[in-house]
């Protein structure tokens, strides 16, 4: 199934779940703020997000900024 | 010898702010961040760079320096509004210093959009630190809808054009009883001396720095500047003169 992450429509296995895909990207959850379907969503609850066909997921972090 | 600032209830010794962005490595930016003593530092808000993540910024931010996430991308009030969400989502506080850009050639901010995104902002709970263009009657609605302070632009963002504004901050600090802190031009030491003098708050730069020949250098310059702005505010200026006025006793050698 396909999801779109980033702007990048992505293929991932059904049952996904995000805490998943953060981790094997080497991603620290605590390092990023994710946006799921347009609203901001708690890191408490990365663990419980299975990824549903369709949905929109934003991967954000902080970067040099003035 | 120099007197804390606040912003609400935080309050601050050092009245330079900088920026993390253009610096050649993390590690300069942790170099300039000690030197610079800095006890606030900007951050922007991007997507991760999924197929190579890149180490995590705030590990070179020393702790104690509290972050100040910005709106930058934003174009809308409601982009600006989505990105503050997201920058408090990471846990960092309320601070949000708002930034609404449209135009590409300058970056000066839409100073309209900035005031709708500080209402919306200011409900939701955030410390707004709208960025705008220095207008007296922009700065007294941005006050009304509950901003926590006014960061007006001494010229445009990256240019170290310097305080090409002064008159205009003048009337701000003059009639805005909130903090003014100068965002966006300043790129000599003098010119951050200048505007600290003249009563902002603080100044926030980052090009001056990071584009510097040595930016750890500069960054200690700049704090000496700002100190040294500072104590002469403290002081206050001895009057101009139109004509000279002999420093030295008037009379002949010897008389």
């Amino acid at each position: 199934m396909e999801v779109l992450i980033n702007g990048q429509p992505t293929a991932v296995a059904p049952g996904t779940k995000l805490l998943h895909f953060i981790t094997a990207k080497g991603l620290e959850p605590k390092a990023i703020v994710v946006e799921y379907n347009g609203a901001v969503l708690a890191p408490e609850a990365f663990g419980a997000t299975t990824f549903q066909p369709g949905d929109r997921i934003e991967i954000l972090r902080f970067v040099g900024g003035g | 010898m120099t007197q804390p600032w606040q912003i609400r209830d935080l309050t601050f010794n050092s009245r330079l702010i900088i920026g993390t962005g253009k610096y050649p490595s993390h590690q300069v930016l942790r170099e300039v961040i000690e030197a610079s003593g800095v006890e606030l530092v900007t951050v922007a808000v991007r997507r991760v760079d999924l197929d190579f993540p890149e180490e995590n910024i705030l590990n070179y931010i020393p702790t104690g320096c509290r972050l100040l996430p910005n709106t930058s991308g934003a174009r809308t009030a409601e982009e600006a509004v989505r990105i503050a969400r997201l920058a408090r989502a990471s846990g960092c506080g309320d601070l949000i210093k708002l930034e609404v850009v449209n135009d590409n050639k300058y970056l000066l901010p839409d100073n309209m959009e900035t005031l709708r995104a500080t209402e919306i902002l200011v409900k939701e709970g955030f410390t707004v630190l709208p960025y705008v263009s220095p207008d007296l009657a922009i700065a007294r609605r941005l006050a009304e809808a509950g901003a926590a302070a006014i960061m007006p632009l001494g010229a445009p963002i990256g240019s170290n054009r310097g305080l090409k504004t002064k008159e205009l901050i003048r009337i701000l600090i003059d009639e805005i009883p909130l903090p003014i802190i100068v965002d966006a031009g300043i790129g000599r030491p003098s010119e951050a001396a200048e505007a600290i003098e003249l009563g902002v708050t603080a100044v926030m730069l980052n090009t001056a720095i990071a584009t510097a020949g040595d930016p750890v250098k500069m960054a200690l310059a700049f704090r000496h500047a700002v100190q040294a702005g500072h104590l002469a505010y403290l002081a206050g200026l001895g009057p101009v003169q139109e004509t000279a006025a002999a420093s030295s006793p008037l009379t002949g050698f010897l008389q």
